[in-house]
Order: C-alpha cells, then structure tokens, then sequence
C-alpha cells in the first residue's frame, strides 16, 4: 500500500490531475480539456488516473485549485482548496529551489509571481482582460494551419522576425494578417506574434517590477519554445521549463495537501467512486430580494450536496442544516 | 413630490433621514443588483465609468416606484463625476423621463446662493432652522452609522462564528427601510451595534491590516467591489477605508469652499509622488497608502473602476510607494465585466502572501 495524494486543477481550458507519492514522484498526470464541462472533466481526469495506476494505492490528501476549485473540492472532497498563485509557487519552488521568478501563462489567465527566500513576495495577474494567450495563440495556429506542437518551432527558424502589435489580441490579430498581406513569410510572423506576446506579458505584469533568475516559465504555453526564447531575449536570461510544467497547479496540490495531512489531519476524499456517481448542477435565481443571486445547486444521484452564490448566506446554510439533522 | 436619490454604500442612511427630516417624502432605491447595473449598462455610454452606470439603474428603479425628483450631489473637480448630473438628465430625458426633475446640490464654490436656492427648491421651506436642523441629525447618522462599519472590521475577522456578525448587520438593512426619520435609524443603529458587540471572538485568530485605496464609489458601494470587506474580513483581515462618507461630506460641502480641510496631513504624504490636483481622489490614494505603511499595515489593495482616469494615474505611482515602504500593494479594476471568481482568486493569494510574510517577519 503506497501512500499518495491527488492534486486536482481545474481550469477554464483544463483540467489537470496528478498523483503524487510520499518522495514527490509524480506517478501519473492527466491533463485533458475542460470544454466547459468541469464536471465531466474532473470525472474524466479521475478515470484515467485510476487506469493507469496498477499497485495498490491509499490516498492520504487531496487538494484543488484553478477557477474551478470549489466545484471539485465539492465533488472529490478535498482537504486543501487553493488559489492558483499559492499553488503554482509552490510547485515552482519544489522544482528549482531557490526561484525567484515565476512566469506562467495558462489558457486564460497570465501571472507572474516573484519570490524571495522560498516564500511568495509578490505577484500580479492580468487585472482588466482575460488575456487567453494560451487560447489566442491555439486560434492563431489553426487559422494558418499549423499544428498548435510546431507552431513554437516554426518561430526558431525566424531570422527576420516582423513587428507585430500585441498590446491586444484584437490588434495582434488584424496586424498579423496585415503582416501576411504584405508577404512576410510565416516563421517571421510566428515569431513577431511570440514577440509580441511576451513584450505584452512583459508590459502589463511586469511593470516596475524586478525580474531576477533563476526564472521559471510554467502553464500549457511553456510548451512553446517560440515564447520560450523570446522570454530569454526580452530578459537576457535563460528560462528554465520543468518537466511537468502544463501541470504545476495540480502539482502544487499534491504538495499542499501533503503537508496537510503530515499536519495529521485525516483526508475528506470521497474515493474513485464519484467517477461512477452522476452530477447534476441546477442554477436558479433566488427571488427573495432584489440581488437576484445566481444560487447553484450540485445535485449527486438525486442528492443535493451543496449550495452556493447566494450574498446573504440563506440557501448554503440550507444545506448545513439538513447535515446536521441526518 | 418623491424624492429618491442614487445609492453609493451606506449613504442612503443619511440622505434618507435628512430628507425625512425635512418633512418629504423618500423612495430609497432598492438594492444595487445585477438588474441595477444591467439597466445603467444599457442606457449609458460604453466608455463611462461604473458609478454612473449604477446611478442610472438608481434612478430607472425607483422612477418605476414612483419617484418623480431626483437628488444628485455635485462636485467641482476635475474629474467626471462633476459631469455626472448633466449627463444623467440627458440620459433620462432621451428615455422618455422628461418628467423627472434633478435637484443638484453642487458644492458652492464661493456662491452660496445657489445651492440655498437648489435647497429651498427641494424643502419648499425657506426655515433655516428646519434645514439646519436636518442636516445637523443626518450628519450625526452618518457618523453613528460609519461608527458601526468600523465595528463590522473589527469583528468580521476574529468572530467565533464566521458570518454571524453580518446577519445583524444585513437585518439593520432591512429595517431601516421600514422606518422613518432620525430617531428610529439612530435606534436601530444603537441596537444593532449592541448586538455585534455581544458577538462572542476567537482569541486565538491571526489577524492581518489591510488598507483598502482607491475610488470612493468602488470603496464604499459593496455591490460594486464585489463585497471585498466581507470576503477580506472573513479571510481574516481588518480593513480600513482611505475615504469615508461622514468624512467626505464634511470635507467636500462644508470644509472644502472654506479652504480648512482635514486631508492636509495625507496630501502632504503624497507629495513627493503626486505635487498638484488631479481630480477624483489620487492624491488621497497615495497620501493614505503612505500613511498606512507608515502606521505597519500588512498591504494595500487599491480598487477602482475601469477607466478612471485619476485613479490609472495613482496606480501608475504606487510601485514607486511599494518599493519604498515595503509595503505589498494589489489593484483591482472593476466594471461590468467584472468576474468573480478571478476577483476572489486574486484576493486570497494576496492574504495567503501577506500572512506569509508576517510568519517570516515574526519567526
């Protein structure tokens, strides 16, 4: 019986779980697209860890992060519920120690955490637009059809990089196909928009802030290596990628989670069983005054398990209550 | 005549029992929603700040209660909301309220009479003593009811039982809705207050100092912010507010034409960042961020609405401060399409970061 934590992340475009044992190996990783069904992704995620783990297993912490988090903490039971940052730092510094920066760019949300002494001193998320780099550049190498695994490579081939507006996706994307027009080739474009991007990320997250190595890049668009150099030209530094960097959040997890169970608390993990459960989630708009809260409502097999997005408390405690009479 | 007026926080209090107290009847707007904001977005320009966007579904909501009159204060600086009145009027003429009258209370800059003439105008009585007396009564509920607020910040973060203090507090809401005039607010208030009080604490709570920066609208008005003091104090933050209303209508009706203000102290702070007047509240942003890291708060969150433009430009500054007050500073940028969950997302990794940070300043 081996001892094991699951670290869950659910995203807007992913979900991500891993596995993890007591020596921080990870012993499976699933990374599978949200498409606007968390749900069905978390059961999805589950599935396929339970598959292709064979020796026997106990699960001693769970912990979740990501915008979803809630919601899977709700359907898994977890012990440790995140925020993104948190979790991605302490992913970052289980892999290098002695990080000082971290760059991560996800599906839709772009970061930049910096550290000092092992512990998180700064940090700044894209504050007015959801950025969607991830997301932008999956469109963009669709649109000149090339597989979204080369389009990073095509950009390293650039030797003439055109400029490309990136203070937007809007403008990158229409000054992108002005660039095409005039017959730039498509390695100098690729690279102008990896340009573009990391020159945007560095602009809004980066401002007044300092930018000291060792520097990580993690999330789904560090596969790149077309952003990955332009981040090493715009900061005269190497970047370093880990392993496992489409991951890091549920990584982060699992380690949290580890440490909250070496605090001796018990797991709430409700089991690879919720696999098979069916979910429902009702919305519906509470008419007792006129803030006309969103409440949703996850329903397991016919249960309801838990109530929330009500301002006043009302209907979450419903549920409290109805727990404490069973 | 009905009057109503546009919410920002716990304003209605006090306009509601300076109105009552000069003998007129008041249509308070029913809470700011996500219908209040759904009516403002559609009727006004795309590009305009928040608060007038809010104040428009105001106006739509209580015109359909009957209001006929609205109040709206003025301001003389440089920054949009002293265009606000104009704009609004113009807004509700062209959807067909031309029956509606605005009554502006604009600060007198060196002509009072008209404002006297905007105020007999509304109170249709020329008694001095009446009106005097009014304000005097609503000025004293704004303190008692600020007072209270200031109790909520306390409590929130160290109650035994997390929310307990805001169910009294939600239920003095609603029953001042009921009542009328001076004497029953201040009850209600009084009791509510003896209530939080009793609330039993839990000694053992870690509690952090956050100040909260920034925009007045967005500080004061919870719908808008997105309920940022309850979410913080139920992190487990205290919080203060740079900008309060008791303070900003002394400051800005009474004090301001006069040339005493009480902000002297903090604009000095903001000095070496921010020389001159800009309009909105930026210098106060800065002042106040300098004041908070000198007194040893633990951050600093700054919200404002999407496009202010005096707030863009203390925000532009504050790095500067963060730098060299060592102080972490977070900024927030709220407007219709605002979400909550990245809100939230950003709001605990900044506790989790402060209390970091004074885990390693204390070990």
């Amino acid at each position: 019986m081996k001892n094991c934590y699951l670290g869950i992340d659910v995203g807007s475009v992913s979900t991500n779980v891993v596995l993890m044992d007591d020596n921080n190996n990870i012993m499976g990783k699933v990374y599978t697209k949200t498409q606007g069904k968390p749900i069905d992704a978390i059961q999805r995620g589950m599935k396929e860890i339970k598959t292709a783990i064979k020796e026997e297993i106990k699960v001693k912490g769970v912990g979740t992060t990501g915008s979803g988090r809630q919601l899977a903490a709700m359907i898994v039971g977890a012990d440790v519920v995140k925020n993104e940052i948190t979790a991605h730092g302490i992913a970052a510094l289980n892999f290098v120690d002695g990080v000082r920066t971290i760059l991560e760019i996800g599906g839709q949300d772009s970061k930049i955490i910096l550290l000092k002494n092992n512990v998180i001193s700064d940090f700044a998320m894209n504050t007015v637009c959801a950025a969607g780099t991830g997301s932008f550049l999956d469109r963009q190498a669709s649109r000149l059809d090339i597989a979204i695994q080369d389009f990073g490579k095509m950009a390293l081939l650039s030797k003439n990089p055109v400029r490309i507006a990136g203070r937007c996706a809007v403008f990158a994307e229409s000054d992108m196909i002005h660039k095409q027009q005039l017959g730039h080739n498509q390695e100098d474009i690729i690279k102008g928009l990896c340009d573009a991007l990391v020159r945007n990320f560095l602009n809004n997250l980066g401002k007044g802030k300092e930018i000291v190595g060792p520097i990580v890049f993690q999330g789904g668009v560090a596969a790149n290596v077309g952003i990955k150099q332009s981040f090493e030209e715009a900061l005269g530094q190497e970047v370093l990628v880990p392993p496992h960097h489409d991951v890091m959040g549920a990584i982060g997890c699992c380690l949290l989670a580890r440490e909250h169970a070496a605090k001796g608390h018990l797991t709430e993990f409700k089991g690879f069983d919720i696999i098979n459960s069916g979910y429902n989630v009702k919305g519906i708009e509470c008419q007792d005054c006129a803030n006309l809260c969103e409440v949703i409502e996850i329903v397991q097999d016919g249960q309801i398990m838990a109530r929330w997005g009500d301002k006043c408390g009302k209907w979450n405690s419903l549920v409290k209550k109805k727990e404490k009479l069973a | 005549m009905k009057v109503t007026f546009p919410h920002m926080g716990n304003q209605y209090v006090g306009t509601k029992v300076l109105l009552e107290e000069v003998g007129l009847d008041v249509i308070v707007p029913v809470d700011c929603s996500k219908e209040t904001l759904n009516i403002g977005t559609k009727y006004s320009p795309e590009s305009i700040c928040l608060p007038l966007k809010i104040n428009i579904g105001n106006f739509v909501e209580s015109i359909n209660e009957g209001a006929n009159t609205i109040v709206m204060i003025g301001s003389c600086g440089p920054c949009r909301f002293g265009y606000y009145s104009i704009l609004q009027n113009e807004i509700l003429k062209e959807m067909g309220h031309e029956d509606v009258e605005i009554i502006l209370l604009d600060a007198p800059q060196g002509n009072f009479k008209g404002l006297l003439d905007s105020i007999y105008k509304l109170t249709k009585t020329k008694n001095p003593y009446k009106i005097i007396n009014a304000l005097v009564k609503a000025t004293r509920v704004l303190y008692q009811i600020d007072d209270l607020e200031d109790l909520m910040y306390y409590k929130r973060p160290r109650q035994k039982n997390i929310g307990e203090a805001d169910l009294y507090y939600d239920e003095l809401h609603k029953k001042i809705r009921g009542v009328r005039g001076y004497r029953e607010v201040s009850r209600l208030i009084k009791e509510t207050k003896e209530k939080i009080l009793r609330i039993e604490e839990d000694p053992g709570r870690e509690v952090l100092r956050v100040g909260l920066i920034g925009e007045i609208y967005t500080i004061l008005e919870p719908s808008v912010n997105v309920y940022i003091e309850k979410k913080l104090g139920e992190m487990g933050v205290e919080i203060e507010k740079s900008l309060r209303l008791s303070h900003w209508i002394t400051e800005h009706l009474f004090l301001n034409p006069l040339n005493i203000t009480m902000d002297s102290k903090i604009r000095k702070e903001a000095k070496p960042y921010l020389k001159t007047m800009i309009g909105g509240h930026a210098r106060e942003t800065i002042g106040y961020g300098i004041h908070y890291a000198k007194r040893g708060f633990d951050g600093l969150i700054q919200v404002y609405p999407f496009t202010c433009m005096p707030e863009i430009v203390a925000q532009s500054i504050m790095p500067q401060v963060e730098k060299e007050y060592d102080i972490p500073y977070l900024c927030l940028i709220v407007d219709e399409m605002t979400g909550e969950a990245g809100f939230n997302t950003r709001l605990e990794a900044f506790v989790d970061l402060l209390g970091k940070r004074k885990e390693m300043k204390v070990s």
